[in-house]
């Protein structure tokens, strides 16, 4: 797959981050209709489909090298958002592979994995990593196995343990995430950890979803998308750091929301790890600025009906209510009533 | 994929060890502790998927399985004792997995009898397990499994039911001890029934069910939504009779296990075989995975 990275862009500070127009395009836009609810909205994880980034097993894009960077920082001023539970060593080593060998067979001419039995080695060019290591053999790292890999891997993962029917939370590497905490979560049961979440209880959407992951597939990822919005392209909005972001929520103006406000993306993906029969659970986020979307049209128009009409609890939980109206208002100009075609391709060709 | 039987040997009078590599170099998945293959085997008039768990070890080079020769076998077993044969390319999925260790238990206490070893078997070569492990077999038998298990004192084979204390054993184990169970189901049942007695959390044992290919009295499935109309016979199971009609019902460990071959019941009561729904959704008798269970009335109509 052919990918032109670019250098180093900031999510904090100044928030150099932009996206190009092929980044624009690209964008997994995840309303496929005019409304949006909660529902177990999962289908196999194949290569193609209705968006570009579902292409390959790990989407790598141009932000990749800023967006490491950025989770080295979380990681120096707060390194428990990377833990591992100590019975989860092993499905540290089947993240490693998994990893390593997706990202050597999608993107060949940024990442390398060589084997000979145990002894392996891994050449991450972008970041200038060339690793010598023995497979299973932690001490041979300079990071556990999990951790090692995750940096140099865009999106949270969380590593899910199967037992009692149910799965537990016992490790991540979350440094992007929309305020939720690994600290907090880690351990928790699938129900447990998604407390906070406003509706699906009610309507067996989580029951339904743990029934389908309990019985998840070795070789048969499963995704989904989900969304939230963020004010500046933060990567890091946990609860930890709020008093960082949440100032930066408070600053957005009819006048600002266009440029600052961003809708954030979750393309998450499930894999069933061989060895340890653990969920490794991918979060990959993408970010688009509200007047980047709105060079496509499609999305533009119904960007404006569904943050209109989207229930109020979900817009509660999302954080929303301070600046529902002005999104609302920024894409309205841009409604001319058109019908628009299901599904969440851009339905053009340029910017 | 395609698996070529690369050695094969008796290892009792009934039970038969197979060697499965890939052919042409190709990699083969990982197979963590407790998982299973499912082979297509032909017969002569159709093709049978029998699973069979995996005793190898997770980053093995071929699969190691084990078979039973199933007494009035119609099926696959028979097959594979009588005709499968070193060379023979087989079709087989990749490996999936009901029945991993509990990796947050401290200690493992293992209990099998007869072919009901095999899990257990792939479990031995996780590298540092703390176990203990009692295996039941028949006198004629205990040589060949003696060469399965390890010399020390944490794996035990009897030859008589005597010999293991079930009740002894199960009160002096530590907290922290999670009790993995697999064999005949009459086995199964005792362990489970002697570890209720004694008090033994429900959360901290689990069991694998080989799953008890019984046959029974012939009926129809109606498939509603399919408009078809299926004759599941004596010999058949009515995920078998489905796929012979051409229909792609969902399945995966064909043995009453994974849950994954359930359907709704519209009509008519099912004869559940199952080990999978729990005794409040058997008693509702609307639902059945028909992987193994059949029917008590001549016709179940199934949403699907
Ligand atoms: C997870 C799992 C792991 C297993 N591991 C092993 C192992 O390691 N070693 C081993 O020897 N066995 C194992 N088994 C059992 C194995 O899959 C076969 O069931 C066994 O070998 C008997 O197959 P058979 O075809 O010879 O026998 P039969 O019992 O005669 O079955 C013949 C056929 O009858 C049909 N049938 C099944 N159920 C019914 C029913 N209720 N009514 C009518 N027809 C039915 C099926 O088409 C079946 O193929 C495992 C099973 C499971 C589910
Ligand atoms: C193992 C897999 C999964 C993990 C680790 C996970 C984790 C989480 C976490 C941490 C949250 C935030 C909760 C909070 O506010 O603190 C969340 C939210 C949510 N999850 Fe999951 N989840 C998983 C699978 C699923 C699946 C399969 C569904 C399918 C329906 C789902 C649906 C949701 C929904 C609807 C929300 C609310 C999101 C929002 O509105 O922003 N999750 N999940
Ligand atoms: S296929 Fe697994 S329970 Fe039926």
């Amino acid at each position: 797959m052919k990918l032109s990275l670019k250098p180093q862009e900031t999510f904090r500070d100044d928030y150099t981050f932009s996206n190009s127009d092929e980044a624009i395009l690209r964008f997994p836009f995840p309303f496929p209709e005019d409304s949006y609810m909660y529902s177990v909205n999962m289908e196999p994880h194949v290569r193609g489909g209705a968006s570009p980034v579902y292409n390959a097993m790990f989407d790598i894009d141009e932000h990749y090298v800023g967006d490491m960077a950025d989770r080295a920082i979380t990681l120096d001023q707060d390194p428990l958002r990377c833990q591992v539970l100590p019975h989860m060593e092993t499905a540290e080593w089947d993240t490693l592979e998994l990893l390593m060998e997706n990202l050597a067979n999608d993107y060949p001419e940024h990442f390398s994995l060589t084997k000979n039995d145990d002894e392996w080695h891994w050449i991450n060019r972008p970041l200038d990593i060339d690793q010598k290591f023995t497979f299973g053999r932690e001490e041979t790292l300079p990071f556990g196995p999990f951790e090692y890999i995750t940096r140099q891997v865009q999106g949270d993962f969380s590593l899910q343990d199967q037992r009692d029917n149910n799965l537990y939370m016992d490790g991540g590497m979350v440094t992007s995430q929309a305020d939720w905490s690994l600290n907090f979560d880690v351990g928790m049961s699938f129900h447990e950890w998604h407390g906070p979440v406003p509706l699906a209880h009610e309507s067996g959407v989580f029951d339904r979803a743990l029934q389908y992951l309990l019985r998840m597939q070795c070789g048969k990822p499963v995704r989904r998308l989900n969304w939230t919005m963020t004010a500046n392209p933060r990567l890091d909005t946990s609860p930890e750091n709020y008093p960082l972001w949440g100032p930066e929520k408070a600053a957005i103006t009819p006048e600002n929301v266009g440029h600052r406000m961003c809708l954030r993306v979750e393309l998450q993906t499930l894999y069933r790890l061989p060895r340890s029969n653990a969920i490794l659970f991918s979060i990959r986020g993408y970010l688009i600025r509200l007047e980047e979307l709105a060079k496509v049209k499609k999305w533009a128009v119904r960007m404006h009906r569904v943050i209109r009409d989207l229930h109020p609890r979900i817009a509660e939980y999302k954080g929303l209510p301070r600046y529902r109206q002005y999104v609302v208002d920024y894409f309205a100009p841009h409604d001319d009533g058109r019908v628009l075609n299901a599904g969440i391709g851009p339905e053009q060709d340029g910017i | 994929m395609k698996l070529k039987i690369e050695a094969a040997g008796q290892l009792t009078s009934g039970i038969r060890k197979f060697t499965l590599a890939p052919v042409d170099g190709a990699v083969l998945p990982r197979a963590g502790a407790g998982s299973h293959v499912v082979l297509e085997i032909p017969g002569p008039n159709r093709v049978w998927k029998n699973a069979y768990s995996i005793t190898s070890a997770a980053d093995a080079l071929a699969y190691e399985i084990m078979v039973r020769r199933v007494e009035k076998s119609r099926g696959g077993s028979a097959w594979l004792h009588e005709h499968a044969k070193v060379g023979d390319v087989l079709e087989v999925y990749p490996p999936q997995n009901l029945f991993a260790p509990q990796r947050k238990a401290k200690r493992h206490l293992l209990l099998s009898a007869g072919i009901g070893i095999t899990p257990f078997l792939s479990y031995l070569k996780l590298p540092g397990l703390a176990y203990e492990m009692h295996h039941c077999c028949k006198p004629e038998d205990e040589t060949a499994f003696r060469t399965l298990l390890p010399s020390g004192p944490e794996a035990t084979l009897h030859t008589s039911r005597n010999t293991l204390n079930l009740e002894a054993l199960l009160k002096r184990q530590k907290l922290d001890t999670h009790l993995s169970v697999c064999g005949p189901e009459s086995f199964m049942d005792v362990v489970l029934a002697t570890a209720a007695h004694v008090g033994w959390p429900a959360a901290k044992v689990h069991k694998e069910s080989f799953g008890g290919a019984t046959g029974g009295e012939p009926f129809v499935a109606h498939l509603k939504r399919s408009g078809v109309k299926v004759n599941v016979g004596r010999e058949e199971s009515l995920l078998d009779a489905m796929e012979a009609a051409g229909l792609t019902p969902p399945c995966l460990c064909r043995g009453g296990a994974c849950g994954e071959c359930k359907l709704t019941v519209l009509d008519g009561v099912p004869a559940h075989h199952d080990h999978y729904l729990s005794e409040t959704e058997r008693a509702a008798n609307n639902a059945i995975m028909i992987c193994v269970s059949r029917a008590k009335t001549p016709e179940l109509v199934l949403d699907f």
